[in-house]
């Protein structure tokens, strides 16, 4: 192990990262406001309480996963492809560098930036509403993983693509509708039958509820199946990006 | 002395046929001497930047081996890998990053340890001091293709290639280019470079090689093509012109041209001996041959290059 190599290239990801820090908390912290003054603020008073808390407090971690998930998708995507589309990933390619160093480099510092969102996030959330985090741990290590599974797919995605209008597609017609109908502004129990058996496909669905179990104690759906699926859903992007390293695939000719 | 020793880097039948099914480099046995300077010469599309690919890990070989002293460098590439510098064609840099910055990134990405001293030795070699501070994007083309040669050499490899690294680079860096190029000799790295200026190869090369369509046909010291190859040439305007050579002339390596106006001689370095150009001026005199003018060259590595690839297509 290159220890050496994952620690040069980490600092270069968080630099690049730190070089647009203005937009990338500014984003965060304005959407968020704004949907809790839209959603939290106008609708919310009017909405009976779910779960036990307030509206307000309830949509907070489907509010934290629209932006880690997009985001982690986008900025490991982006550090990824952009050497390769620049023609500098000659470099990585000829380092003494295998997958792992690659990995802990690149999804290690797109996944920090995400936990960093989602903490700001969280703050700004805690602005608007009163709340209290149940399992904090859980919350902690949920979030992490979803961190660091979104960002390697992320990977998957900059390797993959070959045109700066994949790299958004994915994050916008794809990950963001689905977050929309993963239960992140309603409990999929209020959904009536067959929207609701429908939603369970939407693998986002497993996401929003676990987070939510961690931040309130309360979910539609078993913590251990969320968990489960989450953590299936990183290894089999780790699978996919050791194989991808091993073949050469778009990355060696 | 240097040839007695085993070759840092082999090439055997090493192949590339790249995915649409162009044979890019056609089982190629190549020996790289510990020390020297390897020029890489051949035209545009031979596979010269395929075989560095290959060996630097950019390209995936179809078949053959590659060899860094006695390691596997398909098997084991990190630890040839971290022995390696490269620069590559293109100029492709991080345009935001600064000079210092990603040339110390190089160092880390390599494995090695930071160190601020080599860093600035390396700047200070290629006169990119001065610009250490200064954004990527805010340089000229030559001093990107120098940043690329920094980062290539902060690891302090043992073995640099450099494809084409005189490319678009003005005559004064280029002669600077060249003495940073042989002081990196002198300390004891192997080089392999490509090349389009063959004046450059034949300022610096120990050896030439010369690849065309994937093949090489062509690995020699550089003094000994020179001789085996290099020609002399020179043209005799006749006073008066010839219908046939005089057969006391027949021996020589003689041809007359332009309606028997002109009297060429060409010669080999080996021949020179016994039929050099003085012998020959002494024998016209002395057959009373009366010429106008006489214009004789050396044939450079040029005339052979061209020679050589126009025999192979
Ligand atoms: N990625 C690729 N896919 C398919 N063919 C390729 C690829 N890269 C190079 N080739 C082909 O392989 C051949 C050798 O290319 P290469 O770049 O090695 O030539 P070169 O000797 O470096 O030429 P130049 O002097 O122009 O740099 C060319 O015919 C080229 O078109
Ligand atoms: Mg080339």
């Amino acid at each position: 192990m290159n220890w050496t190599a994952v620690r040069a290239l980490y600092m270069f990801e968080l630099a690049r990262t730190w070089r647009t820090l203005f937009q990338s908390i500014l984003t965060p912290v304005l959407t968020t406001s704004l949907y809790f003054v839209v959603f939290g603020s106008a609708i919310g008073s009017r909405m009976e309480t779910i779960g036990g808390g307030s509206y307000g407090a309830f949509i907070i971690p489907g509010l934290m996963l629209l932006t880690i998930l997009s985001e982690s998708i986008a900025n490991a995507s982006f550090g990824i492809y952009l050497p390769r589309f620049t023609g500098t990933i000659y470099e990585l390619l000829s380092a003494p560098v295998g997958v792992a160093e690659t990995l802990l480099g690149y999804v290690g510092a797109a996944a920090t930036k995400s936990v960093i969102l989602a903490l700001i996030i969280l703050g700004t959330a805690r602005c608007f509403v009163p709340f209290e985090i149940v399992h904090p741990f859980w919350a902690a290590g949920f979030l992490l993983l979803i961190a660091v599974s979104f960002c390697l797919f992320g990977f998957i995605l900059g390797l993959w693509a070959d045109g700066f209008e994949k790299l958004q597609v994915v994050p916008l017609m794809v990950v963001t509708p689905l977050t929309f109908l993963g239960g992140t502004f309603y409990s999929i129990d209020m959904l009536p039958e067959p929207w609701r058996t429908i939603t369970l496909f939407n693998p986002i669905v497993y996401l929003v509820s676990g987070l939510r179990w961690a931040f309130y104690g309360t979910a539609d759906i078993n913590i251990a199946v969320s968990a489960g699926l989450t953590l299936a859903f990183m290894a089999a992007c780790i699978v996919a990006i050791a194989w991808i390293f091993r073949t050469g695939y778009r990355l060696r000719t | 002395m240097v040839a007695l020793m085993p070759p840092i880097l082999v090439l055997s039948g090493l192949s590339k046929t790249y995915a649409g099914g162009h044979v890019a480099l056609d089982s190629v046995d190549l020996e790289i001497r510990r020390g020297e300077i390897f020029a890489l010469l051949g035209p545009n599309g031979a596979g010269k930047t395929t075989l560095i690919g290959a060996v630097c890990g950019l390209v995936r070989p179809t078949g053959g081996t590659i060899t860094v002293d006695g390691v596997d460098a398909i098997r084991e590439p990190r630890q040839v890998r971290a022995r390696i510098g490269l620069v590559p064609q293109e100029l492709s840099t991080d345009m935001f990053e600064h000079v210092a910055h990603t040339v110390g990134f190089s160092r880390g990405l390599f494995g090695k340890r930071r160190d601020d001293a080599v860093v600035e030795r390396v700047l200070r070699s290629l006169s990119l001091w001065d610009k250490r501070d200064a954004k990527i994007m805010e340089l000229s083309g030559g001093m990107k293709r120098r940043v690329l040669i920094a980062k290539a050499l902060a690891h302090e490899p043992d073995i640099l290639f450099l494809d084409e690294p005189t490319a678009g680079v003005d005559v004064e860096l280029r002669r600077d280019m060249w003495k940073l190029i042989g002081a990196l000799r002198d300390s004891g790295v192997t080089i392999i470079l490509t090349t389009h200026y063959i004046e450059e190869a034949e300022e610096m090369a120990d050896r030439i090689g010369v690849i065309d369509k994937g093949r090489i046909i062509l690995v020699e010291e550089k003094q000994t093509l020179l001789a085996k190859l290099g020609r002399t040439e020179a043209r005799f305007t006749l006073a008066a012109p010839m219908t046939a050579l005089p057969a006391d002339l027949a021996d020589w390596p003689l041809a007359l041209e332009d309606d028997g106006g002109t009297l060429r001689y060409t010669i080999t370095a080996a021949e020179t001996e016994t039929r050099g150009l003085a012998a020959l001026v002494r024998r016209l005199d002395a057959l009373g041959v009366d010429y106008r003018t006489l214009d004789a060259r050396r044939s450079s590595l040029e005339d052979i290059f061209v020679d050589l690839v126009e025999k192979g297509a």
